[in-house]
């Protein structure tokens, strides 16, 4: 008989804390249940993971913590569906599977030496603050490090905690921005792609890295391009519905290329010698 | 080993013997359909007509169980729940007679994928390192049939632990492999005779076959076309999206998890998923890749003919049973589509 890990085995993990981000995310702090296991864990920024409520069922999530900060892998979760609705049930205690690390990751190593631009929108700043975090964690590795985070509202804006933190640091430029002036709001308001055209970032020696909504992604890109970055010089991570998360049950491919384990990280460049089914 | 015979009248004991040690699946006849089913030997072996179902469930059930976990309470911390999770793996030694060589080469489709160097999935192993092909050689070929397009034919050997080809009063076994030898122990030889019409009943049998069509340039034709929505529409028209395709194809492999929770105990179930619902890649947030049939059929004509190759060494994922053909309500056609995608020029973007 074969021998080789069970890849839909998850582990059991509990949660050890949760934090409310926004009315719709919910933050999940899991350790796994077996210290050995927890302590053996390795992954790299960018890669997600299965995330398991027995009974109801997985949703893939990325671990939003860095590797550089191991005591708990964070999940952040929209609630959209059924799973989420259960996981955002869940509190301190309850136990979860874990199937992670799984997928590619972002390009940290390739990165040094880089000015780095993130760009984030609503829940598609979770897989950025896994690296925003790493790099912050190894500040000399890379150059300057500028952050664009948009919200729809000043409520829905996750990770409320350490956003003071991110705008009071000198190593890093943050610019928090809403769609809509709002009472009591200090920072920014307009549309990411339009504040990112003000923030004016140089394309030189520089990398965007943008998660968000489909169409805030298609906008960004515009804005991008418009700055003078290349294709080459844009990174996203995508969304799919996947399952199986190790590139078997065929259905968050595009062409041939499987999200769940070819990507969810990749280059613009990538993306558009790929087939066009985003 | 000398090819043996078994005579029609002997085929029920010889299936019997081998269902002492097996789970022996036949073709037999439920209403309208011919299925597989293990074998009873009060119930007739329907080895004449081909069966409307594959094999597939021998090694990939419909619906299998991944795990098993149940929710408890630990007396010393009674605030808290814990969960056990415990691996669920099936398959007994089982012999499929009677399946086609396409149903037998079909696995080869999962192989690939399902026992790759990145990922071994133990489920389908398990059951795939057990299971046992006789497989029925095909004498005439039915309209619908295409094996000989991609790399198969009505009498070959490839997948297969024997084979069983019909002559005069009975069958002819051939093996192939050595657990193949030992599902014919205590058969009689073929005389000479039988061997020699064995013979010829399979070269007549390839013989039978339509030339197969130059699909060498499919791969990339049906990516050129994957933004003419025209041809896709076009293609797609008659297609009604009820799956029939996927669930009959001794290749389509796509699957889903779910869990089913009874009390404090439950299972996570994997079942056969289907790529031409609209659902297969529907997001939590409403979008939808997929979004119209056209979409779905040029996933499913692309996959099998130009993705899949291309990760894959050129195979094509298809095994040319006909299937999908035979049993479409809407009378789709995927040798047409591939043919169509092949024969028609892209055309360029305008400006």
């Amino acid at each position: 008989m074969t021998q080789a890990p069970n890849p839909y085995l998850p582990a059991v993990g509990t949660i050890t804390e949760t934090i409310q981000e926004t009315p719709t995310i919910k933050t999940f702090r899991v350790v796994l249940n077996s210290e050995e296991a927890m302590k053996n864990f390795t992954f790299h920024p960018g890669q997600v993971g299965q995330l398991s409520v027995f009974g109801t069922g997985e949703s893939t999530f990325v671990i939003n913590s860095p590797p550089t900060r191991m005591d708990y892998l964070q999940f952040s979760v929209m609630r959209a569906g059924e799973v989420t609705a259960k996981l955002h049930s869940l509190s301190a205690g309850d136990q979860v599977g874990v199937r992670a690390p799984l997928g590619n990751w972002f390009p940290y190593e390739e990165l040094k030496g880089k000015d780095i631009v993130f760009v984030g929108g609503g829940i598609g700043m979770a897989p950025l603050r896994t690296l925003l975090l790493y790099m912050l964690d190894n500040r000399s590795d890379y150059g300057e490090i500028s952050v664009l985070y948009g919200a729809r509202s000043p409520q829905d804006m996750a990770f409320q905690y350490e956003l003071p933190e991110w705008l009071e640091r000198s190593d890093m430029n943050t610019v928090l921005t809403i769609d809509a002036a709002a009472e009591g709001w200090e920072h920014s308001v307009g549309l990411i792609p339009n504040v990112l055209l003000e923030m004016e970032p140089s394309p030189k020696n520089t990398v965007a890295i943008t998660c968000g909504p489909p169409i805030m992604i298609k906008f960004t890109l515009q804005a991008l391009q418009k700055l003078g970055f290349k294709d080459d010089q844009i990174i996203t991570t995508l969304e799919k519905r996947m399952k199986c998360g190790v590139g078997i049950c065929g259905r968050c491919n595009i062409g041939g290329s499987y999200v769940c384990v070819d990507g969810p990280v990749y280059t613009y460049e990538q993306l558009k010698a790929l087939p066009n089914e985003l | 080993m000398a090819d043996k015979f078994v005579a029609t009248n002997e085929l029920g004991s010889w299936l019997a013997a081998l269902s002492d040690q097996y789970r022996t699946l036949v073709p037999r006849r439920e209403g309208d359909a011919v299925v597989f089913q293990p074998f009873e030997e009060s119930r007739p072996v329907e080895l004449d007509a081909r069966p409307t179902k594959s094999p597939k469930e021998a090694v990939f059930p419909q619906c299998e169980a991944l795990l098993t976990f149940a929710y408890n309470k630990n007396p010393e911390t009674p605030g808290r729940v814990e969960v056990a999770v415990t691996e669920k793996m099936g398959g007994a030694p089982t012999v499929v007679v009677g399946g086609r060589p396409c149903d037998a080469s079909g696995f080869f489709t999962f192989d690939r994928v399902y026992d790759s160097e990145r990922v071994k999935d133990l489920n389908y192993l398990h059951r795939r390192e057990q299971t046992l092909f006789v497989s029925l050689v095909c004498e005439k070929p039915a309209t619908t049939c295409f094996c000989n397009w991609v790399g198969g034919g009505p009498a070959s050997a490839n997948g297969s632990d024997a084979l069983m080809i019909p002559v005069d009063g009975g069958y002819v076994l051939e093996s192939l492999t050595d657990s193949g030898g030992k599902l014919l122990e205590g058969l009689s030889d073929a005389s000479d005779v039988q061997t020699k019409q064995a013979q010829s009943v399979k070269s007549a049998a390839e013989e039978a076959m339509d030339k197969a069509p130059d699909l060498s340039a499919a791969q990339e034709q049906l990516l050129a076309h994957f933004d003419d929505a025209e041809f896709w529409e076009e293609q797609s028209g008659k297609c009604i999206s009820c799956g029939t395709c996927t669930y009959l194809c001794p290749t389509c492999y796509c699957f889903n998890i779910t869990d089913e929770q009874f009390g404090h105990e439950g299972v996570r179930l994997r079942t056969w998923d289907n790529c031409m619902s609209s659902l297969f890649t529907m997001e939590a947030s409403g979008h939808n890749p997929r979004p119209t049939k056209a979409h779905r059929l040029k996933n499913r004509v692309g996959h099998k003919f130009s993705y899949y190759p291309s990760l894959h060494g050129g195979n094509i994922a298809c095994c040319g049973c006909g299937r999908c053909i035979k049993s479409c309500p809407a009378s789709v056609d995927i040798r047409a589509i591939v043919l169509n995608a092949i024969a028609t020029p892209v055309s360029q973007p305008e400006g």
